[in-house]
């Protein structure tokens, strides 16, 4: 039995993930199977960039955070997947030699309306830096099991 | 790239398409998205899926490669002619991501990605903000992920 359910979800709730070292070899890694432009791949041309040095895709972000709230909480969890992303916004490059957190806050709860069994938790994610410095900010909305179908009691 | 000034709303690029297979679901999901559901055959069939299906950054990822071998070309192209190359990137980030359906194992998927929107940047005077719209489909004719992307494109006019 996964230990949460969507019932233990609260709006406000806060939760920190990591810290979790992001190297350059990943990061390059990443670029060179799934995203590979220069700024992510070699430091010489990604200085001629508006990046202005080698920074992670922002695909490779958004995969990070997804392994770290993997681990943190939802692999833990009566998951159900998520229907989509409401944004993402990549405030400022995700350098080699990061070590990055994740901060999770529950915006907002409601269950289903087709399917007594799921209930929905819509979420801002933030990845942050050694200074809390917000590199990444996302808003999703992920599905979860119920412990007890029916209205939230 | 073309510069800024070049590209029109309407504008299409057919980036092309990507299958999915087991091991190729399994790998990504292991490394960045480990629910049962994209890792386990059998649960996933016990879970709502039905079966193994792909995690959605993996739906979204294969567009990006294909996206960034597509302006590869396109560059490639343009330099043969002689032609000067733009810039691009970074990007701002995306919005109304929608995983419209599961991508199961031997799904093929064909990407195309469309303008929707070109404007000037403030804070960049030397590049504009493109915003397209790209769709995924199955070869069912299905929509599978669809999400709008904002990114900088250099400027031919640099005022």
């Amino acid at each position: 039995m996964p230990k949460l359910h969507w019932e233990d979800f609260e709006p406000g709730a806060v939760a920190t993930y990591g810290p979790r070292l992001v190297t350059r070899e990943e990061i390059v890694a990443f670029a060179a199977e799934f995203d590979p432009q220069p700024m992510h791949l070699d430091e010489a041309a990604a200085s001629t960039t508006m990046l202005g040095g080698l920074g992670a895709s922002g695909w490779h972000t958004c995969c990070l955070l997804m392994r770290m709230i993997a681990d943190g909480f939802v692999l833990d969890s009566s998951s159900m997947g998520a229907p989509g992303i409401d944004e993402v916004r990549w405030l400022k490059p995700l350098r080699p030699g990061t070590n990055i957190r994740i901060r999770v806050t529950v915006l907002e709860c409601r269950p289903s309306g087709s399917r007594p069994e799921m209930g929905l938790v819509k979420f801002q994610y933030e990845v942050l830096d050694e200074a809390e410095s917000c590199l990444t900010v996302m808003t999703s909305t992920s599905m979860f099991g119920r412990r007890q179908a029916g209205p939230r009691t | 790239m073309k510069f800024f000034e070049d590209i029109s709303v309407g504008d299409l690029f057919d980036v092309g398409r990507h299958k999915f297979t087991a091991d190729n679901i399994k790998a990504f999901a292991t490394r960045f998205d480990p629910q049962l559901f994209h890792v386990d055959e059998a649960a996933a069939e016990r879970s709502h899926f039905g079966a193994l299906c792909a995690s959605g950054w993996h739906t979204a990822v294969a567009w990006m490669r294909l996206m960034t071998d597509y302006r590869r070309r396109m560059d490639e192209a343009m330099r043969a002619r002689g032609e000067p190359v733009a810039a691009i990137g970074p990007a701002l980030g995306f919005r109304e991501l929608k995983w419209h359906k599961p991508v199961y194992v031997g799904d093929t998927i064909a990407y195309k990605s469309q303008v929707i929107e070109m404007r000037l940047s403030k804070s960049r005077p030397h590049a504009g903000l493109m915003s397209f719209r790209t769709t995924g489909v199955n070869q069912n004719g299905e929509p599978v992920i669809s999400l709008v992307s904002t990114t900088f494109v250099e400027r031919r006019d640099k005022s």
